[in-house]
């Protein structure tokens, strides 16, 4: 893991493998450089969705299942469990595979293991930056930042930084988009 | 103070008043709307209003032509306000107007009427003058509302486009509305109406503002500002060129100055020299449809194919299985769907493209006709697609992604994203000779048409799929591929519907490169481009996953140096 400089561009560590379309590696796509992950204390924000999510799986199969009698009910409660169970499992890693780099032009942002995506913004697309706190991040301490472009597609949330972090990296996003500005 | 009605009645002004008129326009001063504004605005309603009256006059005239048929004849009667005339004064029971006849109070009903209607006058008369714009050096500003204030200023150099609209009723008043859209959702600065003849001149004098040549002016540096801009100019000015060349009517002699000059070039001159009213005379429209091709794509489409197997699945329930219902319950909608064609012809009949100094105009419109001016650099994305029911005739049609639209905007307002509603290659040919100056360099348009020619997958200049990406694009793999220009990107996809995508790199938002499960056994990744919202979708669903991580590397970095390099948004200075 890595420490969470917000004014570093450069690189701090080498996390994550460099494998920038090189070797054979069974056809995974991966992306080099000194990724930044987000706070370790965003993986309780991560198990806490996916008990969330079990939960409501189970209580939709229970009433399957014991209010309309139905046959399969049973079958997902079974598999709901099964869901949640991967998911808590995986935890750790879906949070470790969200990553950042803040490039000399543009910003870089990955996540996923199975469903892996990595974009790219160059900073003067920036048309706001949004930081929101859920309930549990609050109590954690950590604070989620989204660049927001003029693509809606776009769709970068960098989740599960300490507050602190996020304002400064907020602080700083705004200026590179700032010396960096263009229309639209 | 000159409301802008002043000179939009009915008689023919000559240029140099119009031209006079606008600049009182454009003075920074506050200046109000044609004086039918509010009644324009109110149009629709005023219709239903009359379109109710008359239903209930008719319902009476109908009452007494069975009346006088049948019953026995009323207590005579004169020439009555409300009703239709003639024999009246029957038992209308129930009925306000012989209610009122009857009791006597027709002179007290006739004054109330007046009263509310000059209540109606005099409100819409206050909103009026109360409602006021001024159009700076560089923002118009709109203000209205007589309780509720309301004061909206738009900045000239975000302009995204400009958009004139004449609906039927208001162009019996000789009044337009002009639209200029900035990018947001409904952000839009929105002059409704002015007179319909300064208004091509308006838009013409805020392009120009906004296109920055007012600053250079003032910093009298336009010789130096003409030198810079004519290198990225120049592709535009022979575009330009080929397009004053392509119709045979110009022959004055500042048609063939606009084939000798570019974009920058003319506007200096008609600067210099203000007599030389250079775009006085309507464009020449580059491309035109005939009716009949446009009818012809409407009824070979997708819809006509859905649209037929209704109706057939129809006929069987009907007569086959005698189910009644299902024919009540579907009838109506297929009716309804007629008016789709209707909708579509009309929007798009009377189609025409063409350059103009500042932009791009497209015009269309059967009855409301309305035309858009895309200035420079506007257009985020543009496909060139087609329906495979049209690949028998060669059809095409270009759509392009713009700002300052919201998507789920429908009706008549919708902003026009559809630039070719159809075309042959050379009329693609021609319309991408228009677009793309600006926004790709002059090679782009050379690999647009080979990739739209080229069957299959002997496109040169394409990257395409390794043959494994057959799994998830049985039919297209061998279609899809990408090409690189310095300053775009080339998707070539699809093999039923064919599409071709332009994105333009100074306008991209960002580059995302995605695997799942499936694509990571096959080696393969997704691009997307993100644009902003439209109906082009840029994206190439199979790539060889190194292939993308380069693309990946290579675009995003040239997206930056696009944006860097890009100064579009004050396109002459």
């Amino acid at each position: 893991m890595t420490d969470h400089r917000p004014d570093a561009g450069q690189p701090v560590t080498a996390v994550g493998e460099v494998r920038a379309g090189g070797s054979p590696d069974g056809g995974r796509l991966d992306y080099g450089g000194p990724w930044r992950r987000v706070s370790r204390k965003y993986v309780g924000v991560v198990v806490a969705e996916s008990i969330v999510t079990g939960v409501v799986l189970a209580g939709i199969s229970l009433f399957f299942a014991l209010v309309i009698g139905a046959w399969f009910g049973w079958w997902m409660l079974g598999a709901s469990v099964l869901v949640t169970v991967v998911l808590l499992v995986v935890a750790p890693r879906r949070a470790r595979a969200i990553g950042f780099q803040l490039r000399d032009d543009d910003l870089l942002f990955r996540q996923g293991i199975m469903f892996f995506r990595i974009v790219a913004v160059p900073y003067g697309r920036m048309q706001l930056i949004d930081i929101n706190r859920g309930p549990l991040a609050r109590v954690l301490g950590l604070s989620d930042l989204k660049f927001v472009t003029a693509a809606a597609s776009t769709g970068v949330s960098i989740p599960g930084l300490p507050a602190a972090e996020a304002d400064k990296l907020r602080d700083r996003l705004v200026a590179l988009a700032e010396s960096r500005r263009s229309g639209l | 103070m000159s409301e802008a009605g002043g000179g939009g009645a009915q008689r023919p002004v000559a240029p140099a008043a119009v031209r006079r008129a606008v600049e009182q326009l454009t003075d920074g001063k506050w200046h109000r709307l044609h004086w039918a504004s509010p009644l324009l605005k109110g149009g629709i309603a005023f219709i239903a209003i009359l379109a109710f009256v008359l239903a209930n006059l008719r319902e009476r005239l109908v009452e007494l032509v069975i009346g006088q048929t049948g019953g026995p004849a009323g207590p005579g009667g004169g020439g009555r306000g409300g009703g239709g005339g003639g024999d009246a004064g029957r038992t209308f029971n129930g009925d306000p107007i012989s209610a009122i006849y009857e009791t006597g109070f027709t002179g007290v009903a006739i004054l109330i009427v007046i009263g509310v209607l000059l209540l109606a006058v005099a409100l819409f008369a206050v909103a009026w003058r109360m409602h006021s714009f001024r159009i700076g050096a560089d923002a118009v500003e709109v203000r209205s509302g007589v309780v509720f204030r309301h004061n909206r200023q738009a900045r000239l150099d975000r302009i995204q486009g400009i958009h004139i609209t004449r609906p039927l009723f208001a162009r019996l008043f000789g009044a337009a509305r002009i639209e200029l859209n900035v990018a947001g959702q409904d952000a839009k600065v929105e002059l409704s109406y002015l007179g319909s003849r300064q208004v091509d001149e308006l838009r013409r004098e805020l392009l120009r503002r906004a296109s920055g040549v007012q600053r250079a002016e003032a910093a009298a540096a336009v010789v130096a500002a003409t030198t810079r801009s004519s290198a990225p100019l120049s592709a535009a000015g022979t575009s330009a060129g080929v397009v004053g060349a392509a119709p045979a009517a110009t022959t004055s002699s500042p048609a063939e100055q606009s084939r000798e000059a570019g974009i920058l070039n003319r506007r200096v001159q008609e600067l210099l020299g203000p007599e030389l009213d250079l775009d006085a005379a309507p464009p020449e429209s580059v491309v035109k449809i005939s009716p009949l091709r446009l009818i012809g794509s409407l009824v070979v489409s997708e819809f006509t194919l859905v649209l037929l197997l209704v109706v057939a699945a129809l006929f069987f329930s009907t007569f086959v299985l005698h189910r009644y219902f299902i024919l009540f319950l579907l009838l109506p909608s297929v009716l309804g769907s007629l008016g789709y064609y209707v909708r579509r012809f009309s929007k798009a009949a009377r189609y025409s493209i063409a350059a103009t100094s500042d932009g791009v105009r497209v015009g269309f419109g059967l009855l409301s006709t309305s035309n858009d001016t895309l200035p420079p650099g506007r257009i985020h994305a543009i496909e060139v697609t087609q329906p495979i029911l049209w690949r028998p005739m060669g059809w095409w049609m270009i759509r392009i992604n713009r700002a300052g639209h919201a998507s789920g905007r429908g009706g008549s307002s919708a902003p026009h994203t559809l630039l070719l509603p159809v075309g042959r290659l050379a009329d693609v040919e021609k319309v991408l000779a228009l677009l793309l100056p600006g926004l790709a360099g002059a090679d782009t348009q050379g690999l647009v048409m080979e990739g739209l020619v080229a069957r299959g997958r002997a496109a040169s200049g394409f990257s395409r799929a390794p043959r494994r990406a057959q799994w998830l694009r049985p039919f297209s793999w061998g279609r899809t591929g990408l090409a690189r220009t310095d300053d775009a990107v080339l998707l070539r996809t699809g093999f039923f519907w064919r599409r071709l995508t332009v994105l333009p790199l100074a306008r991209l938002q960002s580059v995302r490169v995605s695997q799942g499960p499936v694509r990571r056994m096959l080696d393969i990744a997704e691009l997307h481009f993100n644009t902003i919202a439209g109906p082009v979708r840029a994206e190439l669903g199979v790539i060889d996953r190194r292939a993308a991580v380069a693309v990946f590397t290579e675009v995003s970095a040239a997206a930056v140096e696009a944006l860097r390099a890009d100064g579009s948004h004050r396109w002459a200075s």
